[in-house]
């Protein structure tokens, strides 16, 4: 379970998380999905801890964030991930030895599922492939949390296809607390079980994916669209 | 290829209604073998959690069977493949003719312009 209590982040003037209050549950899915600037990468990097709240707490577990507590956590993140002069078994092997949950078995069978070539130089592989790669470091560790932060980024529509793909395949449902930060919403919506909404550093409204169809008729892009408030979505 | 799911129904609805369709149409035979969730759920691209509710759905239904350790089997009763190809025979004509009313036909109309569609070579 990862808590938020009453938390406010502060650059000066400005305020990128504004007293939020939210819990996520062990073993789902949620999608964080808000337009740029809303706040979603910092959420992100407090669970991690990488960042600390200014007021309030972000508990996993009962207990404060701190960087020991998020070893039990992967992050993909947006930047500084891949190594340009490394090859992607280099990759595979440095995150090996810094993480003891990395399972090598795992990384070949993802290797394999993402069309990967493990002689290939990281500066080399197209936006798509980064990706992938991305997206198999992560995968491949055995973590309670796994944090996405806009997994999509910049990816054409088949590469995608082949990212949901895997998650459904390596996502230890039911056991791993998956959080995604996205824009893409409609390639993801099948596999969320929740959804929240962030605009200007607030949780605006969240839902429960199937109960917004059964209920509402509504998709989660629509439902989004009924709720936003500020500025639409690109 | 994954799936484009209507977003008027939920999913897990709508994967069921797939498998329906797929056994009335003769795609899936009686007694025939589903995917386990998770290879269900990866073709599909879903959350297997819709998957196991999509099960859960058909066997209340008793169009499927769960077999303890084995898996998910169609059901081998004639009967229900029968009776599910009237349900949805029903279904279409419903929406069929509701769609007719609302652009303003008259049943009579409705009657004849299906009659003549049948006669002038059915199938376009």
């Amino acid at each position: 379970m990862i808590t938020f209590d009453h938390v406010t982040k502060q650059y000066g003037k400005r305020k990128p998380l504004h007293d939020i209050t939210y819990t996520f549950e062990q073993g789902k899915v949620y999608g964080i999905l808000g337009p740029n600037g809303s706040g979603k990468s910092t959420m992100m990097k407090m669970i991690a801890g990488l960042v600390y709240p200014n007021e309030g707490a972000v508990l996993i577990e009962g207990k404060p964030v701190s960087r020991s507590i998020a070893r039990n956590l992967a992050f993909l993140s947006t930047e500084g991930m891949l190594y340009n002069s490394f090859r992607v078994e280099q990759m595979i092997q440095f995150f090996q030895s810094q993480y003891p949950d990395f399972s090598m078995g795992k990384a070949g069978e993802l290797l394999t599922f993402m069309e990967l070539d493990r002689r290939q130089k990281v500066s080399e592989l197209s936006k798509g492939e980064q990706g992938r790669l991305k997206l198999l470091l992560v995968l491949a560790r055995k973590t309670d949390i796994l944090l996405l932060d806009e997994p999509f980024i910049g990816l054409d529509p088949m590469v995608r296809e082949t990212i949901v793909k895997g998650l459904v395949s390596f996502i230890d449902f039911g056991e791993q607390t998956v959080i995604i930060t996205t824009h893409e919403i409609t390639e993801i919506e099948p596999i969320l079980e929740k959804a929240l909404l962030l605009e200007s550093g607030k949780v605006t409204a969240s839902c429960n994916v199937e109960e917004v169809r059964e209920e509402q008729g509504l998709s989660v892009l629509e439902w989004l669209k009924a709720n936003v408030q500020k500025e639409e979505l690109a | 290829m994954s799936t484009e799911f209507k977003t008027s129904k939920p999913i897990y609805g709508q994967i069921a209604d797939r498998i329906i369709q797929q056994f009335v149409r003769g795609e899936l035979r009686a007694g025939e073998k589903l995917p386990s969730v998770r290879e269900m759920a990866i073709q599909s691209g879903v959350n297997p959690n819709t998957i196991q509710r999509t099960y859960g759905e058909l066997e209340r239904l008793g169009v499927v069977e769960t077999k303890r350790g084995q898996g998910t089997f169609m059901t081998e009763k004639n009967e229900m493949k029968q009776k599910l190809r009237t349900d949805i025979q029903r279904e279409m004509i419903q929406a069929f003719v509701n769609n007719m009313r609302q652009i303003g036909l008259s049943d009579e109309e409705i009657h004849d312009s299906v009659h003549e569609c049948l006669k002038g070579g059915g199938e376009s």
